[in-house]
């Protein structure tokens, strides 16, 4: 429905898009006993260590081959080399994730080749999981580089099982996007166990990134999915892919071990988590558990009581396609109406939104639409907290990074009980507006009718 | 790139750096291209030190060349305040693509100098270059050069690719691009007697404003600040001054000492952390503008000034002192910070037990031997897990650092204080001295750490991570206890020298082998104090304790140090 555009500008302003490496980082930080590496110079892994940190809360581990100048020129063979071998001595990883970066890209490095010499050299090595994944931060987003990276885990460290070996039918793997918080994932891990079946999530931000007091002090990632689980999850009955991004990943593991996938494209709304729940009951044979019969209730309940103040907003929403198309879809069906869309890189969901037209841009367009079409509510990550203080309308923070709130992991979207929360949050946030800056005077009536009469009128009804 | 290698070898040369004057000739020519180590923590790199430098000249468009990494990942990131533009925080990127890697990226980088001026109009443009546009080899000052002609705008190349090296070689670079691009090159409408520049002060959270009012009720004029809350227009006329406070010198000495070469201002270096430190730094900015030609009677107003603060600061924190009684601090930061905090915090009677010098100079690590005494505590580089050891042996009951190293404490159920460039609270001058007071004693007393550090009622006390650490720690006390052989290779693998890493043991070998009596003899046959200079005292000690007997034993925990 939508026509997707790409900015023609030089210059891009305020970006909305983060690098690919660093979206690669963090699908690595969802394996246990994991150490992302990053293949650049200091800044690429300083800045996303940055940034998670801010969003998280958490210490987060990362690390940088260190390239130099010199490095950069000869060749990282042996920034990489030593990398891996301090990681692998000082914190004894269970896994290390290697994604290259904008300036081993630009120079050609040949990680496959290093990683292959630097196993004939180490046999400690031989067949320790080292994963990689070339990323150059002038391609594609962050979105893009969790795709590829969670494709390419599933390539590398899924087993195929042997002829002989039987499916296990409760055995379910997930393969959740970049969209979805900590928070998130704990809530889909619940719906699935409680139809009695045993999910295994690949990457595994919770438990690794939720927010815990750690029994002791690790430098790699604590919790997450552990490399021998991730092995075993050929032998699974069902792939649930979650986010248009998660099909290359759902396509692999069935490609390499024959698993049938079902892909969510959201599970944000009340439709998507009928279609949801209605699948785990086919998939595990048991009738909708009645806790979910309620929730679905209190759904339809604060959908009817949050549309008359959701009803007829006009949204500006700037997010990373899959995280655009689920709450851009959820807030269309409350009777929002999506006014102006940016967002980062090409997905096929783009094309389905409701809107007329979405922009690969930056959040200064999605500034300048909201204010050309007058737009009343604003989405998007904490960078869009200045557009929305220019616009003077209220803003709701979602995606990665939230730096400036608490409890960016545990903000929920899916599942019946998560968007109940969510269109609460979100419809309160208008009331707040409204009653704050919003009250009619006499000479707003006055103002308003004096320029363009019928103007407000017609406003109100879209 | 060969005029961004001959400025990086002019940074090197700095003669106002003490790391340097310390240097053979030979090392010197090598820079400080130290690189850290592939799969050891890591820093910024030289484009972010140059972006944190200069960010804070708000009304100037900061545009980054580079891929999307190097501004999306970082931009608005940092808590500068400014008093009128707020372009400084709009991140502006040419967001290369594959495409301009291939074919370079100089046309759009002219295009989107062309775009901003178009539709912010500030009175720059700073172009940030960064490593991949480097490697392709876009000239960008080629591309300033036209610019800049074309526009009738001063466009700013700032070469700082982040492979040259670290964030504070990108500090330097910085200082750089604004000598040779923007100092000098405008005209004040008018100026005073009591013209003061700031360099090297970044006005986070607003802290600026803190000591401005008492400066403007001094009469003195903030002329121009290198970069808090600064103006291009107040930079570019900055050569005017008559005299500059050094906030800040490992980032910006360069700057400070060019300055007063070229335009003749005297300069000091000064903190306003700390009581006495901004009394001090008050003094000091009199006595240099009525050297400069300001009436002698500015000192008597700065004294009553002074006098005025102090005893309303004192009076205010006199209420904390015995609160704070027995209490110890752990203090993780760098540079001017490792000195300029330990003066405040002991000024509100808080005990000290260890100050990291990551990143600070020969200076700032005297000055904090004269605080703290010659054995003072000071802290290279620490793995979270030394921290931590050093948390729990030191018995610190609160520790004070950057937002990277929080969870250490905070993980640990330890009361923790954002001192970095991330806090959201200002503590410069009397009101912030008081203000971090108060805010240390939030942390140290709020009830929520007696709750945190109960274990749940269903899980083994002896199971958690505090309680594990501290049994690996008796255990290894216990084991160097019953076995003298190895005590004593612990006692000999203290660490004496940090900068070229040389152990106690390597110095007594080198006494013995060679008879040495003096820390001449030491540096060498060990290299030991060859680098900062700071351990000079310890071996002194160790070469007067020698002769009578072997050292006392070390406790191993204490080798953190």
């Amino acid at each position: 429905m939508a026509i997707v555009t790409v900015g023609k500008k030089a210059c891009s302003v305020n970006p909305l898009k983060m690098s690919q490496p660093i979206g690669g980082a963090f699908a690595f930080m969802g394996l246990r006993g994991s150490m992302p590496l990053l293949h650049g110079s200091q800044g690429c892994t300083s800045f996303g260590l940055t940034l998670f940190v801010r969003h998280f809360k958490e210490a987060v581990p990362l690390q940088t081959t260190a390239m130099s100048e010199v490095a950069t020129v000869l060749g990282g063979y042996e920034n990489v080399e030593q990398a891996i071998l301090n990681i692998y001595n000082r914190t004894k990883p269970e896994i290390i994730g290697i994604c290259s970066t904008g300036v081993t890209e630009t120079k050609g490095d040949d990680v496959e080749g290093y990683i292959r010499l630097i196993r004939q050299k180490h046999p400690q090595l031989a067949t320790f999981p080292l994963v990689y994944v070339p990323t150059p931060d002038f391609k594609d987003a962050f979105q893009d580089g969790w795709e590829k990276t969670v494709a390419r885990m599933v390539e590398v460290l899924v087993e195929t099982p042997k002829t002989a070996a039987r499916r296990d039918p409760k055995q379910v793997n997930v393969l959740p996007g970049c969209h979805l918080t900590p928070g998130d994932i704990d809530e889909i891990r619940t719906i699935i166990e409680d139809f009695g079946l045993e999910p295994s999530f690949l990457p595994d931000l919770a438990g690794s990134l939720d927010g815990h007091i750690p029994e002791e002090f690790v430098p790699t990632t604590i919790g997450g999915i552990g490399v021998e689980e991730v092995a075993t999850m050929g032998l699974a009955s069902w792939t649930i892919a979650i986010g248009a991004q998660m099909r290359r990943a759902a396509e692999a593991m069935e490609k390499k071990t024959g698993t049938p996938f079902k892909l969510f494209e959201r599970l944000c709304g009340l439709l998507p988590n009928d279609e949801f729940l209605v699948f785990l009951s086919e998939i595990s044979g048991r009738p909708v558990p009645l806790k979910y019969r309620r929730q679905r209730g209190q759904l339809a309940d604060a959908m009817l009581d949050a549309h008359f103040h959701i009803g007829g907003r006009k949204l500006a929403i700037g997010a990373e396609p899959d995280l655009l198309f689920d709450l851009s879809s959820m807030l269309q069906e409350m009777g929002a109406k999506v006014t102006a869309a940016v967002t980062t890189t090409q997905s096929p969901v783009l094309e389905r939104i409701k809107t007329e037209e979405v922009l690969i841009g930056d959040l200064e367009d999605l500034e300048n639409l909201a204010k050309d079409r007058g737009c009343d509510l604003l989405i998007a990550h904490s960078h869009g907290r200045q557009a929305a203080e220019r616009l003077k309308i209220p803003f709701y923070r979602a995606g990665f990074p939230m730096f400036d709130r608490l409890g960016a992991g545990h903000q929920l979207s899916v599942g019946y009980r998560g968007t109940r929360d969510l269109i609460f949050d979100i419809a309160n946030l208008i009331i707040a507006d409204h009653e704050d800056n919003r009250q009619p005077t006499p000479d707003t009536w006055r103002i308003e009718g004096a320029g363009a009469p019928g103007e407000g009128v017609a406003a109100s009804l879209h | 790139m060969s005029s961004l290698s001959a400025t990086i070898q002019d940074v090197f040369n700095e003669p106002g750096c003490g790391k340097n004057a310390n240097k053979s000739e030979a090392e010197r020519k090598k820079g400080c291209t130290k690189q850290l180590q592939p799969g050891g923590a890591a820093g910024g790199c030289a484009f972010d030190g140059a972006k944190i430098a200069l960010q804070p000249l708000t009304d100037v468009a900061h545009l980054v060349h580079g891929p999307i990494a190097c501004e999306g990942n970082s931009w608005d990131n940092r808590g500068a305040k400014s008093s009128g533009s707020n372009i400084w925080r709009t991140g502006f990127t040419t967001d290369i693509n594959e495409t301009d890697v291939v074919f370079g990226g100089e046309k759009r980088l002219y295009k989107a100098v062309k775009e901003i001026i178009e539709k912010y109009d500030p009175p720059a443009v700073f172009v940030y270059q960064t490593c991949v546009p480097a490697m392709i080899g876009d000239d960008i000052n080629a591309v300033c050069k036209a610019a800049s002609q074309k526009f009738g705008k001063p466009v700013i190349p700032v070469n700082s690719p982040g492979f040259v090296g670290p964030k504070n070689l990108g500090n330097k670079l910085a200082g750089e691009a604004l000598l040779e691009h923007v100092i000098g090159t405008q005209e004040p409408d008018f100026t005073t007697p009591y013209d003061l520049n700031i360099i090297g002060e970044y006005n986070l959270s607003g802290e600026l404003w803190q000591v401005k009012p008492l400066l403007d009720e001094l009469g003195i004029r903030i002329f121009s600040c290198i970069s808090g809350d600064g103006k291009y227009r107040e930079v570019a006329y900055s050569h005017r001054a008559r005299a500059a406070m050094m906030v800040c010198s490992k980032a910006m000495i360069n700057v400070a000492r060019k300055m007063e070469e070229r335009y003749g201002i005297p300069f000091f270096e000064g903190s306003f952390y700390g009581i006495e430190d901004t009394s001090d730094s008050l003094r000091e900015i009199a006595r240099l503008l009525i050297e400069r030609g300001a009436p002698d009677e500015l000192m008597a107003r700065t004294e009553a000034v002074i006098v005025r603060e102090e005893a309303k600061a004192w009076a205010t924190i006199e209420p904390y002192k015995p609160r704070f009684a027995g209490k110890k601090v752990l203090l993780i930061t760098g540079g001017v910070k490792s000195w300029s905090v330990v003066a405040a915090l002991q000024e509100a009677g808080l005990e000290l037990v260890g100050t990291s010098v990551k990143k600070s100079t020969k200076e700032d690590k005297e000055r904090i031997k004269e605080l703290m005494g010659q054995d003072a505590h000071m802290i290279d580089d620490m793995t979270p897990r030394e921290m931590y050891k050093m948390l729990k042996d030191a018995k610190a009951d609160i520790m004070l650092s950057g937002g990277k190293s929080q969870f250490v404490a905070l993980k640990a159920a330890m009361p923790w204080l954002d001192i970095n460039q991330e806090r959201s609270h200002a503590y410069m001058g009397y009101v912030g001295m008081v203000k971090l007071v108060s805010e240390i004693d939030k942390a140290l007393f709020n009830p929520v750490w007696e709750q945190l550090r109960r274990p749940a009622p269903w899980e083994n006390a002896g199971k958690n991570w505090q309680a594990k650490a501290i049994a690996q720690m008796d255990a290894e006390a216990a084991e160097l206890a019953a076995d003298p052989e190895a005590a004593e290779k612990a006692r000999r693998a203290r660490k004496i020298c940090h900068c070229k890493t040389v152990d106690l043991g390597t110095i007594e070998d080198a006494i013995a082998a060679h008879a040495l009596t003096t820390r001449d003899g030491v540096k060498q046959h060990t290299n030991a104090s060859g680098g900062c200079g700071a351990c000079a005292g310890r071996i002194e000690d160790i070469l007067a304790a020698l002769p009578a007997t072997a050292m006392p034993a070390v406790p191993v925990l204490q080798a953190a140090e």
